[in-house]
């Protein structure tokens, strides 16, 4: 299969597979706004994303100049409502230096909420005809970056969708582009596995940090590991059970932890990071699995794939989601919102190497003139909600 | 296997270096798998799911899923039999108890 992989070059020289107009709110009064605007518009022109305040958060604020510079966004319209506590002049001089178009509405400055709906269209119609006529550049496999969550697991989730995700990662990885696993808190057990694959001995060390990290953080949230109904499921220790989720990252050299809205420093494979530091503040360090999938595409992921095995619908804002099916009855149940089914592996219609392969050309394909199912469906979920900002973890990157 | 017999129940090795294989349908007493060229009778009920040893594993030695260990074998085990919880012992040094010499 052949690909003819082409995108939209941004000034930094990542290449978006997307050329998307956000329309951010910068705290949750201006939301509704943000959402009358882009009514007028397609699902691929204008998607809606945005903080929802109305306390100051570094996290929030990171979070938004990472994803309001996106490779896969093209122009940004920001609406403030006027007196939150959002640092909306850093937010936009941080969109202008990225080269992209940005506009700002204050809706207490503009005449309320009709005024603000009627700029901001007009103002996004223009943008969405500009980048219209961008022209496209070629790209490879190298320029990508995917990252890959599983959610609404089941048996069948450790057994094919993330192992055949994982043969997908290895054969990005040797393509020279940039992959990205998470969830820290579904690892404990197999640290020393996973460090066993750091590329330098500091890694191992802070990989094992991590999951320590995430095990402290869970527990203290109340939330526990193995269960009775692990065991029934043919899962016999910890270790295996984390392996399964584990799997997704396939085989290859680990290179370095991320912490959200952290650019990669280079190509490879890199765990991201999604607990902060210190004790509990917030809650829970994600909420539902689109506040994962969102801080994956903030450490520049231009698409995710998605495992499931009972069959989640959701798709994101930004970028695509892929849907793998572990579980064949629910592929059949669902077949309109899933992209893969991975559940032919147990049916004894595919291998592992089969479907990891199918993965892999729908990724490249997504460059290519390809859609997944949510983004069909319309599917553009966003959740960003409040967490500490966690520093970069000092000395686990490859030397550039 | 001669005629009249169940089909074979499906295996899922999932590395190559795997001494286990996986369950990918459930299987009734006597119920037979291939693992490569070798048939093997499946000496209880399990569902799906669960795992059969496709090579022995001496005492001690590392039971390898996802070519990694999830444990060590806690008595010999013959290739067919199953692998659970009577027979495999988690390795992992559990986190709960390093915090708790912490305190």
């Amino acid at each position: 299969m052949t690909h003819a992989m082409s995108g939209w070059l941004r000034e930094d020289g990542r290449k978006g597979i997307r050329n998307v107009v956000l329309v951010a709110y910068l705290v949750e009064c201006a939301h509704h706004v943000c959402t009358r605007i882009a009514r007028s518009f397609s699902d691929s022109e204008a998607q809606v994303i945005g903080f929802s305040g109305c306390f100051p958060s570094r996290y929030g604020q990171d979070m938004m100049e990472a994803l309001c510079t996106h490779p896969n966004v093209g122009a940004v319209q920001l609406v403030s409502l006027g007196c939150e506590n959002f640092r909306k002049a850093d937010l936009m001089r941080h969109i202008e230096a990225s080269g992209r178009p940005v506009n700002l509405i204050t809706i207490q400055n503009t005449g309320g909420t009709r005024a603000a709906i009627a700029d901001g269209t007009a103002w996004v119609r223009e943008q969405v005809a500009h980048l219209r006529q961008m022209p496209k550049v070629a790209m490879s496999p190298s320029d990508l970056v995917i990252g890959t969550i599983c959610g609404g697991s089941d048996a069948t989730s450790g057994l094919t969708g993330n192992p055949a995700a994982g043969r997908a990662f290895d054969r990005l990885v040797a393509d020279g582009a940039t992959c990205l696993f998470e969830e820290t808190g579904e690892l404990i057990g197999c640290e020393h596995i996973m460090a066993a694959r750091a590329d330098n001995p500091v890694l191992k060390e802070a990989l094992i940090r991590s999951v320590e990290k995430a095990s402290r953080y869970y527990r203290a949230m109340g939330y526990g590991s193995f269960s009775q109904g692990n065991a029934t499921g043919g899962l016999s220790t910890i270790e295996e059970k984390s392996l399964g989720a584990y799997a997704k990252s396939g085989d290859s050299l680990i290179n370095g932890i991320l912490r959200p809205a952290e650019r990669p420093p280079g190509a490879g494979l890199y765990l991201l990071d999604v607990v902060p530091d210190g004790p509990p503040t917030f809650g829970f360090p994600n909420i539902n699995d689109t506040a994962e999938i969102v801080e994956l595409i903030s450490c520049g992921a231009h698409a995710v794939i998605f495992v499931t095995g009972r069959g989640s619908v959701v798709g994101s804002a930004i970028s695509p989601v892929l849907k793998v099916c572990a579980n064949p009855r629910t592929y059949a149940a669902l077949q309109e919102d899933m992209d893969i089914n991975a559940g032919r592996i147990l049916d004894g219609d595919a291998t592992l190497d089969d479907v990891g392969g199918e993965i892999y050309d729908a990724l490249l394909g997504l460059a290519a003139g390809g859609t997944t199912a949510s983004e069909d469906l319309g599917h553009t979920e966003f959740v960003l909600t409040y967490k500490n900002a966690s520093a970069p973890e000092p000395g686990c990157h490859p030397a550039a | 296997m001669s005629e009249g017999e169940k089909p074979a129940v499906r295996l899922l090795h999932l590395h190559r270096n795997d001494n286990v294989a996986v369950l990918m349908q459930d299987a009734e007493i006597g119920a037979t798998t291939r693992h490569g060229a070798r048939c093997i009778s499946i000496p209880t009920a399990l569902g799906m799911g669960h795992k059969i040893a496709v090579a022995p594993i001496a005492k001690g030695a590392d039971v390898l899923k996802y070519g990694a260990p999830i444990g060590f074998a806690a008595r010999d085990i013959a290739i067919g039999e199953h692998v659970h919880l009577h027979n495999v012992t988690s390795r992992y040094t559990v986190i709960e108890d390093m915090e708790a010499g912490q305190r």
